[in-house]
């Protein structure tokens, strides 16, 4: 049985009802922050996992989305679910280290998850064990305009996608025929987040650029400064004035054929679909290896399910976890989403050329996957680091005062 | 008077001025002008970037569709919750505060009367953080009312120092004489007084129906959702949607500022009265 | 007339006790609410807040309802110190406290413009007054639309005197005076008004005095009307400065403080480590507030001077 209702009341009103009128059946509670279409998912997955198991009782409890950021910090200590959404990687860090989520490793190993879920492995692991059930993401990656390519007579990227140095070449083709090689939109200052993740990972891995999100190397170390000097290559190629200009201007002008690559998320392809793009102009390529033989890593920011510490009823949640991590549960709930599940067993609809090329990059993605900087850098931090993207972007000749500022910013935040 | 005036000029001058009134005024509103047009653009018109070219209609589906498609109207009907109760709260404490500061003499009525001035200036960021906390506490927080209450008790510091000296330039003889009848204060202030402020409760009343509805900062502070967000702090939440739907941006604007506008079309001797209270000596 | 400011409350009364004491305590009993409301939400949290400035919390309560956060002492004014955000924040107020001044000689002149008796000038005047009524988000937007890259009518225009368009609200060095500039537009407006009852006021006799004796021009403005007008530019003075020093709306809709924080405003800066998506500072947005409050306190303390100084004088 599932009730919608949101806050504390309602909270206590589903409990009364449901131990008063279900007496019989067990209880697992979980605080989840749905949006109305993902609801409607999650509902569906818990009336599925109520038929195979007719003596559990799986309650939900919807919080709204921005408020339940708040809302978690109060309800992990004062009055816990058993299950409760939230985030993966650094994002799940505090409540880990405050004891807050259950080690669930047990679970991990006995469902075989280490193989299904391989992708999502390092990104759920905090100390060699793991502390949630990831069950869906979105890709990023480059979409680009085959339109644009063609006008600038440039081949376009094949199925293998093209090395660095000939996405570099290709830039210069494109500014010479006017068209903006790499557009973006860095007003919000996420999206340039996006373009630093991916040449971070690309020049020195997965694992550098988690613990350069998590304060742990200098921003004046060789490896940082190789990260720069690599962006520095792709700045002079980047949409003039995009500090003005949100990510949706920035989309306009790639609809428009005045931009040829743009570094996105899935979610993105509804907006270019709009602007006019079709299956026939619009591509998506991983993107190019930077430094050879890195492991290929991703960015797939993940939502996932976590068992708490204060879980009244851990046996039961975490059947229903094991269920939430199965390939049929997924592909069910990610059909109904439009996003990708984390199970390499499971199946995406085979007639969306981008979902499946998602998919294909994320499941062999074998680096990691990292979550978005603003999700693997804790708040404060991850703006001072965006602050940073943006400016050289701008400034690419200040590169001394930036990485002097964010190195002060990171011996503040987190003293040695 | 000051300047000399025109018809006292050359022909020439006057024709001048009767073409340079016009054109001063469209480079003035340039950019109201701008948006009122482009709220009135077909989207395909803008997709294709014509932005200032001959409109292929007038689309006033633009309006409509903000109205049926975003919670627009939600927003202003929020924000009429927090402004009425607003000007009738500020209004009714201030003329009291007012009364009490303009009427009776005791030590303190400079240093207080000087309080609620200075009070009235300072920054909001100064009072942010306990307001919010305080809010939230009582559980006032993202309700008409917690947003309304904040409002009327700033605002009593500028009506208190508008009231205040409105009464004082009434003639004292009206309230000595009713001090010789023995009449009582409270009923000096109901009788005689109040009567008498009708002009001064206009203005002050459109003034901070204004400043109400366009006050964007406590909005965002104190309110969150679309249930009880007023129109500012709603234009900003559906601006981070609408990226470069500049028609919709643009319609959603001009809807903002209807109400402020009509407010003051209607009530300008009393709007500009209440502004300019002290520009004359 | 007799009016209450020509009493003098002084002088002693005799009267009997029971009304001495009415009339004692009336006054108390008509600021009560206004005084407690004014109290509990602009008094108090002004010491709140100075409090919360030598603490470090991140704003919320533990379990039991308890003030979570440590106490530094000046912790976070020493930090502020160092911190290159703020410096860039207080330079920007800096040229929005000098630039804002602007909207006086501006209004003054916009005023005089309109200071004829031609027909419709009644309408002329509400229309030019238009832009302070309407909400500063509202001003906001349509600036963002003026400025935009690529179609903005301001970037065409610059694309069409320089060759290269100008977009404004990305170049880190051009981006507060162009917020400074949409700013103006409503300040200027508000200044106008208040000149315009001002010059309505200016004595006839005098002007008529001065003419005879040959004044025109400048030397009429410089030295009749101006200061008959002292009245009014004290207001503008006092609601510019203000106006300049509060400023918060249109930087938060129009960039954001960006780009990289270039347009930061201490109102703005603060709101972002106070309570922005990146933010839960509130110990240090507080210490943000208390030099802000500190800074406009000079002016205010000013302003305050000069209005007991004329209320002494009357």
């Amino acid at each position: 049985m599932v009730h919608k209702k949101t806050g504390a009341l309602a909270l206590v009103a589903a409990l009364l009802m449901s131990t008063s009128a279900f007496a019989q059946q067990r209880l697992v509670t979980w605080n989840a922050d749905y949006d109305p279409i993902p609801l409607a998912a999650a509902e569906a997955m818990i009336t599925d996992f109520e038929a195979a198991n007719p003596d559990i009782d799986v309650q939900l409890t919807n919080f709204d989305h921005e408020g339940y950021k708040t809302s978690i910090r109060n309800f992990l200590t004062a009055d816990a679910p058993d299950l409760a959404n939230w985030y993966a990687a650094n994002r799940m860090r505090p409540f880990v280290e405050a004891g807050l989520f259950a080690d669930i490793s047990d679970l991990w190993a006995s469902e075989g998850l280490n193989d299904s879920l391989a992708s999502s492995v390092l990104s759920m692991t905090i100390d060699g064990k793991q502390w949630g059930i990831p069950y869906t993401y979105y890709q990023w990656g480059i979409y680009y305009n085959r339109d644009a390519y063609k006008a600038a007579g440039i081949e376009a990227p094949g199925a293998d996608g093209m090395t660095w140095e000939q996405f570099l070449a290709n830039c210069a083709t494109f500014k010479a025929a006017g068209i903006d090689c790499v557009t973006t939109g860095s007003s919000a200052l996420w999206p340039v987040a996006g373009i630093f993740d991916y040449v971070s990972m690309r020049t020195n891995g997965y694992q550098f650029h988690s613990d350069l999100a998590a304060g742990k190397v200098s921003w004046t170390s060789p490896e940082a400064r190789a990260v720069f000097a690599e962006l520095g290559k792709l700045q002079p190629f980047v949409t003039e004035n995009h500090a003005a200009i949100d990510w949706q201007d920035a989309a306009a002008i790639f609809v428009q054929n005045k931009a040829a690559n743009y570094v996105m998320g899935n979610f993105a392809v509804g907006v270019f679909k709009e602007g006019g793009m079709t299956n026939d102009n619009l591509g998506f390529m991983v993107f190019p290896e930077i430094t050879a033989g890195v492991a290929r890593a991703e960015e797939a920011p993940t939502d996932t399910v976590h068992l708490t510490s204060g879980a009244k009823n851990p046996e039961d949640a975490k059947k229903f976890l094991a269920y939430v991590a199965s390939a049929e549960a997924q592909t069910k709930w990610n059909a109904a989403v439009g996003q990708l599940p984390t199970n390499k067993n499971s199946t995406v609809d085979a007639a969306d050329p981008f979902l499946s090329a998602g998919f294909a990059s994320l499941s062999s993605a074998t680096g990691g996957i990292a979550q978005f900087w603003d999700r693997d850098a804790e708040a404060e931090y991850a703006k001072a680091g965006m602050e940073g993207f943006q400016r050289f972007l701008v400034q690419p000749e200040a590169l001394e005062e930036i990485l002097t500022q964010l190195e002060a910013t990171r011996l503040r935040l987190y003293p040695q | 008077m000051f300047p000399r005036p025109i018809q006292q000029s050359s022909t020439g001058a006057q024709w001048l001025y009767t073409i340079a009134l016009p054109i001063s005024l469209v480079i003035w509103l340039f950019p109201l002008l701008g948006v009122a047009l482009t709220s009135l653009r077909p989207a395909s018109d803008l997709a294709q970037g014509n932005y200032f070219g001959m409109p292929s209609g007038i689309a006033w589906e633009n309006y409509v569709y903000i109205f049926t498609e975003t919670p627009i109207g939600q927003y202003m009907i929020n924000s009429l919750w927090v402004t009425i109760p607003t000007v009738i709260g500020a209004v009714s404490l201030s003329l009291m505060t007012g009364f009490a500061l303009a009427v009776y003499g005791f030590r303190a009525n400079i240093l207080i009367f000087f309080m609620f001035v200075a009070g009235n200036f300072v920054p909001f960021q100064i009072l942010m953080v306990p307001v919010r906390d305080m809010t939230l506490q009582l559980g006032m927080y993202d309700t008409w009312y917690g947003l309304a209450l904040f409002h009327i008790a700033f605002q009593t510091g500028f009506c208190t120092l508008f009231m205040r000296n409105f009464i004082k330039a009434l003639p004292f003889e009206l309230i000595e004489a009713a001090r010789v009848e023995g009449v009582a204060e409270w009923r000096i202030f109901w009788y005689i007084v109040l009567p008498l402020m009708r002009p001064a409760i206009a203005a002050l009343s459109v003034l901070v129906f204004t400043f109400i509805w366009n006050d964007f900062f406590w909005a965002t502070v104190l309110t969150q959702g679309v249930d009880s967000q007023p129109i500012t702090a709603g234009l900003s939440s559906l601006n981070g949607q609408w990226i470069a739907q500049w028609h919709l941006v643009s319609a959603g604007s001009i809807l903002a500022a209807l109400p402020p506008v009509a407010m003051f079309f209607m009530m300008q001797k009393h709007f500009i009265a209440g502004l300019t209270m002290g520009a004359v000596k | 007339m007799a009016q209450a400011s020509d009493v003098n409350f002084a002088a002693p009364v005799h009267r009997p006790k029971a009304q001495w004491n009415q009339r004692t305590i009336a006054p108390w009993l008509f600021l009560a609410p206004g005084l407690f409301m004014f109290a509990v939400y602009v008094l108090w949290p002004i010491v709140q807040s100075i409090t919360l400035s030598l603490y470090d919390w991140n704003g919320l309560y533990n379990k039991d309802g308890a003030f979570t956060g440590t106490f530094i002492g000046m912790g976070n004014y020493a930090e502020l110190m160092t911190d290159p955000a703020f410096e860039v924040s207080l330079w920007n107020n800096f040229y929005w406290l000098a630039l804002y001044l602007l909207a006086l000689p501006a209004g003054l002149f916009i005023a005089i413009f309109l200071n004829q008796t031609v027909r419709g000038i009644r309408l002329y005047k509400s229309l030019f007054f238009f832009p302070f009524v309407i909400s500063q988000v509202v001003v906001g937007l349509m600036f963002a639309w003026f400025y935009a890259p690529n179609f903005g009518l301001f970037y065409l225009l610059t694309e069409w005197i320089t060759g290269k368009g100008t977009a404004i609200l990305a170049d880190p060095d051009l981006v507060t005076f162009g917020i400074i500039a949409a700013g103006l537009w409503p300040q200027i407006a508000y200044v106008m008004i208040l000149y315009l009852t001002g010059l309505n006021n200016v004595a006839p006799d005098q002007i008529e005095a001065a003419r005879l004796d040959g004044a025109k021009g400048w030397k009429m403005l410089w030295y009749v009307v101006l200061p008959q007008l002292r009245p009014a530019t004290f207001i503008a003075v006092i609601v510019t400065v203000i106006g300049a020093l509060r400023s918060f709306d249109l930087v938060s809709i129009m960039t954001s403080g960006g780009p990289f924080g270039s347009s930061r405003i201490l109102s703005y800066y603060m709101y972002e480590k106070a309570l922005s998506e990146y933010g839960f500072r509130m110990g240090y947005g507080a210490a943000i507030a208390v030099v802000l409050f500190a800074i406009m306190m000079v002016f205010i303390s000013g302003f305050i001077w000069k209005m007991w100084r004329d209320e002494k004088e009357r």
